[in-house]
């Protein structure tokens, strides 16, 4: 009887680690979660900035402070001032003293990445990348844990901290007007068209054909290429971008990469390590233990 | 039945012992003030309560409620992997314990988190699937923590069945444990790491010699100290406070158990440097070490790593109970400052204006430790936790085979046990 009762035990273990081992080697990392696919990305909408057309005038701020039905902006860009997009300022226009180009004017905003930290970030989906290229927010599944702001390498979601129904705030390319056909309003905007709208293989194009046509205005550069794999925010400059306050450490891989080995451990330990503690309750079984 | 049941359990609600003890007179105040001023929260919003700002967006609230109080009820994982998976006896009085101390411990600090949602109404949104963030950390990391709550109070039930003297259902629940032991270990090592990958996110905002690709790694063996020093801490503070429950034998086995928790710290702790240092090397930050925050980083591996080591190899080796009890101390202490170093002091390290908890925050994080002491507290007082079980349990347990501690059978005169079993004749 008692040894019976082992058999099956022994036969359970067996059973339990061969479909562990099974289910890892058919699942394998690569299908344990949804795989980033490298789509063709050209045809999704984005934005060009180019920054040697800008001349702080900051009619993008207040267009986009009217589409949004926010307060228009109070202060003016200054080389002494940072200016920070927050819940009231989805878009800002900041002036930097550079050395030899003078004072230059730069807008930040979302960037739209290509594979969005604060995307990856969010346990309910309320962060979205969108097939056409505005990473947008769902007021209904948001909780509130602004995780997606500890995410974000360039600090673009914002919080009402002020607020007991608190939403999270940040530019979605005027997703909502691109769905009715027109154009994001600070595009629209903008005086210089120092904004472009259009498909973001198109925007390449134009850049890198800036570049290539007036070397000497531009540095070879277009800030969001490959910045953090891609994201749908370009821009041009004349000179290198740190001077203008961005982030040039942020490096070319995709923030969802960085949590993914741990995501993928993650089924492979919850088959596994079951089985292996089972084994080791069987194989430290003492004279008198039963079970 | 029913109705003896329900005036058991009303008796059982009033208070035992001493109201004005000095732990009383401080923490009462704390807990009453901390409830206050959670309804202030909810009713003004965080921005009035809170120091958090749209450069810090976590605070202390996630820093060490969340990430620091789950890596201090980590001691339920690895004491219940040494009973009932290596069947290490001897730590078998602790389990209780441990495993209740674990439980309330997730369901106050991680309860905590509630409060720093800003749309905490939607809290169940990862849970009920109308939105599953399967590529997020924190999505694993609800999902473990609402699990391993579940895992840990199955754990502790066969405790609550005594108590209210339910023999089937403890011999339904008992018959469970082993299962919950073994599926709460995986979700335990599942998200202490976890808590660590949230922070890989960020890995432009951590100062480098705290951002590593191996933060989960270090977060789970970080974890086996932060556990067994609250075990240890614990066990000494219970060993006085509920004396008069403990039988004789187990208090003879106390100083056994303590040294051997501490030897595990112990050799946690050195695993811990070692992979600390080959991260160190292995990143090539070392001229960090020479900056402000170089210094905060050797404060935190030699003050609070390579000591408490020294202190519990030397405590261990002369059976000294002062020596690890503050070893134990200066481990928990170096805890607490490690997870808000990775979570808030070392985020965003070049920020001009650092964020500092309020006042509020402060209050309220106090009174959720109190708070989970008092339950502690208020549940050991009752239920066999650290007095014995009721007679009726033993021939349980040696029926289902359970491993039966040498002498319970025979200790039948403990005082709690004869009240549970007066009660049950009724």
């Amino acid at each position: 009887m008692r040894k019976n009762g082992m058999k099956t035990t022994r036969r359970k273990f067996l059973q339990l680690t061969g479909v562990a081992a099974g289910a890892s080697m058919l699942l394998g990392p690569k299908n344990a979660f949804g795989v980033v696919v490298t789509k063709d990305r050209s045809q999704q909408y984005a934005m060009l900035h180019d920054t040697t057309r800008c001349i702080g005038c900051q009619a993008c701020e207040r267009a986009c402070c009217e589409k949004n039905e926010l307060p228009a902006p109070g202060e003016k860009p200054d080389i002494n001032l940072e200016r920070n997009t927050g819940p009231v300022n989805l878009t800002t226009v900041n002036a930097k003293a550079t050395g030899g180009k003078g004072i230059i004017f730069s807008k930040s905003q979302c960037m739209h990445c290509d594979q969005p930290a604060c995307v990856s970030a969010c346990l309910v989906n309320a962060m979205y990348k969108t097939d056409e290229g505005p990473v947008i927010w769902d007021e209904d599944k948001c909780m509130g844990c602004r995780y997606c702001m500890i995410a974000c390498p360039f600090d673009v979601p914002k919080f009402e901290y002020g607020s007991i129904n608190p939403r999270i705030r940040k530019c979605i390319m005027c997703y909502d007007r691109i769905q009715d056909g027109k154009i994001p309003a600070c595009a629209e905007a903008c005086p210089q068209e120092a904004i472009l709208f259009g498909r973001r293989g198109d925007l390449l194009d134009i850049a890198r054909k800036r570049i290539y046509d007036q070397p000497s205005v531009y540095v070879r550069h277009i800030y969001g290429e490959n910045e953090v794999g891609g994201t749908n925010m370009l821009y041009l400059a004349s000179v290198p971008f740190e001077q203008l306050g961005f982030r040039t450490d942020l490096g070319t891989t995709p923030y969802p990469e960085y949590t993914k080995t741990f995501l993928y451990s993650v089924p492979l330990a919850l088959l596994l390590a079951p089985a292996f503690m089972l084994g080791l309750r069987q194989a430290t079984k003492g004279k008198n233990d039963k079970d | 039945m029913g109705q003896d049941l329900w005036k058991f359990i009303l008796s059982e609600l009033k208070p035992k012992g001493k109201l004005l003890t000095p732990f009383n007179i401080i923490s009462a105040p704390i807990i009453l003030l901390g409830l206050v001023l959670i309804v202030l929260r909810f009713a003004k919003g965080l921005g009035a309560t809170t120091n958090l700002s749209q450069e810090f967006p976590w605070g202390i609230w996630i820093g060490f409620d969340v990430v620091t109080g789950v890596a201090f009820a980590a001691g339920a994982y690895i004491v219940t992997f040494m009973v009932y998976v290596l069947r290490m006896e001897k730590y078998h009085s602790i389990v209780r314990a441990t495993v209740l101390n674990g439980f309330l411990a997730y369901v106050f600090y991680a309860g905590a988190l509630t409060l720093d949602l800003g749309r905490p109404w939607h809290i169940i949104n990862p849970i009920i699937g109308n939105s599953f963030g399967v590529s997020s950390v924190l999505f694993l990391v609800a999902w473990h923590f609402l699990l391993y709550m579940m895992a840990q109070f199955i754990e502790f039930s066969p405790a609550v069945a005594e108590w209210l003297g339910l023999r089937k259902l403890r011999k339904i629940l008992g018959s469970l444990t082993v299962g919950a032991v073994v599926f709460g270990i995986c979700l335990s090592m599942l998200h202490q790491s976890g808590l660590g990958a949230l922070f890989l996110l960020a890995p432009a905002k951590i100062h480098p010699l705290w951002y590593t690709e191996y933060i989960p790694v270090l977060f789970i063996v970080s974890s086996v100290f932060a556990g067994m020093s609250i075990v240890i801490i614990e066990g000494t503070i219970s060993h006085k406070v509920f004396r008069h429950q403990i039988s004789a034998e187990h208090h003879a086995k106390h100083m056994d158990i303590m040294v051997g928790l501490s030897r595990l710290a112990a050799a946690a702790l050195f695993v811990y440097f070692f992979m600390k240092v080959l991260v160190l090397i292995h990143g090539m930050h070392w001229h960090e070490l020479l900056t402000p925050m170089g210094y905060v980083y050797l404060y935190e591996m030699l003050g609070f790593v390579v000591l408490p080591f020294v202190i519990f190899v030397l405590g261990a080796k002369n059976r000294n109970r002062k020596l690890l009890l503050s070893a134990a101390i200066i481990t928990a202490v170096g805890i607490i400052f490690n997870r808000l170093n990775v979570s808030v002091i070392a985020f965003k390290w070049y920020a001009p204006v650092h964020y500092i908890p309020s006042w509020i925050e402060i209050v309220i994080t106090l009174a959720v430790v109190f708070g989970e002491i008092w339950a502690f507290r208020w549940v050991a007082n009752r239920m066999p936790v650290f007095m014995e079980s009721p007679q009726w349990v033993k021939h349980l347990d040696s029926e289902l085979g359970h491993p039966v501690p040498e002498g319970d059978l025979a200790n039948i005169g403990s005082k709690a046990a004869g009240m549970q079993a007066v009660k049950i004749k009724k």
